[in-house]
Formats: structure tokens, sequence, C-alpha cells
């Protein structure tokens, strides 16, 4: 029986991207629903009801989500090229990185992107870029020669921080400062599981000068 | 048959070499998830105890940028932080010990849901109702934390199959992940007079409640009431004093 793959995302969303390229590694066919997030789909709040968020992966009926749990889901369920490492300490620490660019990153970022680039918020969201900066280690992606968890989890920073800086006119993620990741953003961008499921740049930046006020 | 049996034998006795370390805080729920997966997994550990008033040199580098217990230390390998995290790493070195998480990736992909859901929303709301002194936002708080518990009502009669547990007729991973916060749970039943697991609203949850407290592994890793009670009173001492309402004369 052939699976029924459908994913409930919205073009443009970095977590649903995280997802895309997961199905992309594994060679997965799918159905891309694009939800409206302004009216959600009756779907959509019938298979998220906790969060009522996408992304939303369902897998012969079966609803999956938040999209770090759907990724693992995607490399537990389907064989091929791994997802996260299979020695159980690094498959750890993979999942360590992970929640820390949702946890600590992210935020960190946000919070430096939303003041407009105020002195004291970029240099915090660059103390925490300084950890992944050091984590690549020479290494042309978190999970070595290929991308694994982490960088998926990191897709944020590769490409929308980039938009979301050249919307506001500021720089957070500086070559000077960062030029492992500054490296590893082209490198991942480049990918060809990750290319085709990102937005052209010029409607992200315009999107983020609307949201920054900056149109 | 054999084979399995002589798999099983080899696991448990490299469960007791394990020359593991839990760097942990008492009454800190998160260490409790995983001096729980320990238990269960029958892995002889040391205990090191952290005043996090006063942070030893151990878990400063230990535990890059974050600096909270739990910690786990085993053998050579780097330091690991983040109890869910722990927990699957001891799953997955010995799997035929106790096996934690479920087998079926949609099952295992629900609890994982569900362990994340009570980390990032449903604990902070209990933590901050324990501590917020504005009525009304205990008043919201009391009734996300009643809808939270009806929801894990309907993951646990979808999970536990009509069994004992989340995780079927043995503890599982949902089981720790959520049982860690039973002390809690009696506290608040006690102190505030609210039943976050309440009979009426949660049976089945409720009588879950009755199976855990019943096992040995619970009643050997849950602290007592007055460790709960001191810890509550160390959250409140970092609190802000009380303006002073008095009506000048």
């Amino acid at each position: 029986m052939a699976d029924e793959v459908k994913l409930y995302g919205f073009r443009g969303s970095p977590y649903g991207c995280r997802v895309e390229i997961a199905l992309n590694l594994k060679g997965i066919e799918y159905e891309f629903i694009q939800e409206d997030l302004s009216d959600k789909s009756a779907d959509l709040i019938k298979y998220n009801p906790v969060h009522k968020k996408i992304p939303v992966l369902m897998h012969n009926g079966k609803p999956i989500s938040e999209s770090l749990v759907v990724v693992e889901y995607i490399d537990d369920v389907w064989k091929g090229v791994p997802i996260l490492p299979r020695d159980a300490h690094e498959k750890a620490r993979a999942r360590f990185w992970a929640k820390f660019i949702d946890d600590k990153c992210i935020p960190a970022v946000f919070k430096a992107l939303g003041s407009h680039g105020q002195e004291q918020a970029v240099a915090e969201a660059q103390e925490q870029l300084q950890f992944l900066e050091n984590e690549l280690k020479g290494n042309k992606f978190f999970g070595g020669d290929n991308i694994n968890l982490v960088d998926i989890s990191a897709t944020y920073l590769a490409y929308w921080l980039g938009g979301a800086e050249e919307a506001i006119g500021i720089k957070v993620l500086t070559k000077d400062k960062f030029p492992k990741l500054t490296e590893w953003c082209e490198n991942f961008v480049n990918c060809q599981t990750v290319k085709d499921t990102l937005i052209p740049r010029e409607i992200l930046v315009a999107f983020y000068k609307k949201r920054f006020g900056k149109a | 048959m054999h084979q399995l049996l002589n798999h099983y034998l080899i696991q448990i006795s490299m469960a007791k070499k394990c020359e593991m370390k839990l760097l942990g805080s008492v009454g800190s729920p998160f260490v409790t998830r995983v001096k729980f997966a320990l238990k269960l997994k029958s892995i002889d550990y040391e205990y090191v105890q952290e005043d996090l008033a006063n942070k030893s040199e151990l878990l400063l580098t230990s535990n890059p940028g974050l600096q909270k217990v739990p910690v786990l230390f085993h053998a050579n390998e780097q330091p690991m932080s983040e109890s869910l995290i722990i927990i699957e790493y001891l799953d997955e070195i010995l799997p035929a010990v106790h096996p934690i998480l479920p087998s079926n990736p949609s099952d295992r992909a629900q609890s994982r849901f569900l362990a994340y859901y009570i980390d990032t929303l449903y604990c902070p709301w209990m933590k901050e109702f324990m501590l917020t002194r504005e009525s009304e936002r205990k008043e919201e708080l009391k009734r996300l934390i009643i809808e939270g518990s009806m929801m894990l009502e309907e993951a646990f009669v979808k999970l536990s199959k009509g069994k004992a547990f989340f995780g079927g007729n043995e503890i599982g991973f949902l089981d720790v992940v959520v049982g860690c916060f039973l002390g809690w749970i009696k506290f608040f039943g006690i102190i505030f007079g609210f039943n976050v697991i309440d009979e009426t609203r949660n049976p089945r949850l409720a009588q879950w409640g009755k199976s855990m407290w019943s096992h040995e592994a619970t009643r050997s890793v849950i602290p007592s009431d007055e460790i709960h009670m001191n810890f509550f009173k160390m959250l409140l001492g970092f609190l802000p004093p009380m303006p002073d309402m008095s009506i000048p004369a």
C-alpha cells in the first residue's frame, strides 16, 4: 500500500520548511496543503487541537505536529539518508543543539530583530550564535559532510535571518564574528533538498519590511 | 530465546558497571525524571548534589550557557543535559532493560509531542501559579492547567489502551515525564486546595496517579513533602518583596 503523506503548512514558514527538508532528504512524495493562518482550516484545528499551528504532517491519516517531533518521526519511519546520528551519544548531542537553537538562539535573535538592532539585544543574540560557531568545528555542516537534525533546526538562521536583517538594515550574524556560520548558511541554502523549499528572497524581504514597519 | 536472555543479562551487567554520575538538585522534578529512568533501567550511579545558589565548577563547565541540572556524566563521554534527551539516551544504550519509549513510531511521536507540551506550557503554568500574586492571573492559570489536564486525560486513554500506565502494562516515557510532577501535584492539593488531577474531571488520570504511587520505583524517586515545601520556600525567596501596603498615618 502506498504511503499517503500530506503536509499542512505555510509557504514561507521556517518551521514548515524543516519538515519539507526532512521529507526531501528521504525522497518522500507528499501533498502540500497551504494554510491561511488568519483563517485556519477546520482540518488544521482538528489535527493540532492543542496549538492549532502548522506544520502538521498527516501520515496515512495520523496527524503529527511540532516541527522537530515531525522530523524525528520521519527519520524513524523512513530509512535511507539518516537525519539523526546512529550513535546514542551523538544523537543526544544533536538533540541538545536542536533544542538550544529553538530555546535559546532563535528567541535571542528575535529579540535583537524586534528591537531593531538595540546593542544589548544584539550582543545577547551574538553570545548564543557563538556557541553554534564553535560547534561547527571546521565542518561543512553540523552533521559533518551532510546535513543532519541540527542543520535542519537552524534553517531559520540560514535564510530567514538574512532576509530580516536586510529588511531592518542591521546585521546580527556578521561575517567577521561568525565566518564559519556565514559559510554554513551559504552551503545550507544551496543544498538540493533545501533550495526548492525556500521562498524567493525578494518576497521574504518585502514581508519583513512590512512586519518591522520599514515598508 | 536463549540469545534474547543472554542479551538481556549482558545489558543488566552493563547497567551495573555504567560509570554514571548524575548532577542534580533537591526537589527539581527534572532531576527526579532522570533518577526515575535510571531506576527503571537498574543503572547504578553516583549522585552529586548541586547547590544552585552557589554553582559548582563542575556544573559551570559541563553545561555551556545553560548551567542547569540535571547533567549526566557517562564514562568518558561529554556531559549531557536536558532531562528528556537524557532519558532517550538511557533508553538507547540499554534497550533490552525496561524499554521506556514506545516501540511504535507514531506513539513515540505522540509521546514526544506531549512531553514538549508539558515542558513548554503545562509545567511553566504550574510554576507561575505557585508564585504569582495576581489573583486574576492565578485564575487564568488555573483554567489553563485544568484544560491541560483534560487533554492529558484524553491522551492517557488513547496511549494506555486500557492498561494502568501511559506505557501500557509497564511504566513508560510519559509516565516518567508526567510522573516526576506527582509530588508537586500532591503539594498543590495540600497548599492551594487545587486538584490539578481531579477524580471527577480526570478519572482515568486520577487512577493512573494511584497506580504510579503504588509503584516502588515512583516512591523511591519522588522527594518528600518536606522537600517540596522547602523548594517552594526557596522559590518564594527569589521573589521581590511585597510592596508596602500599609496606610500612612
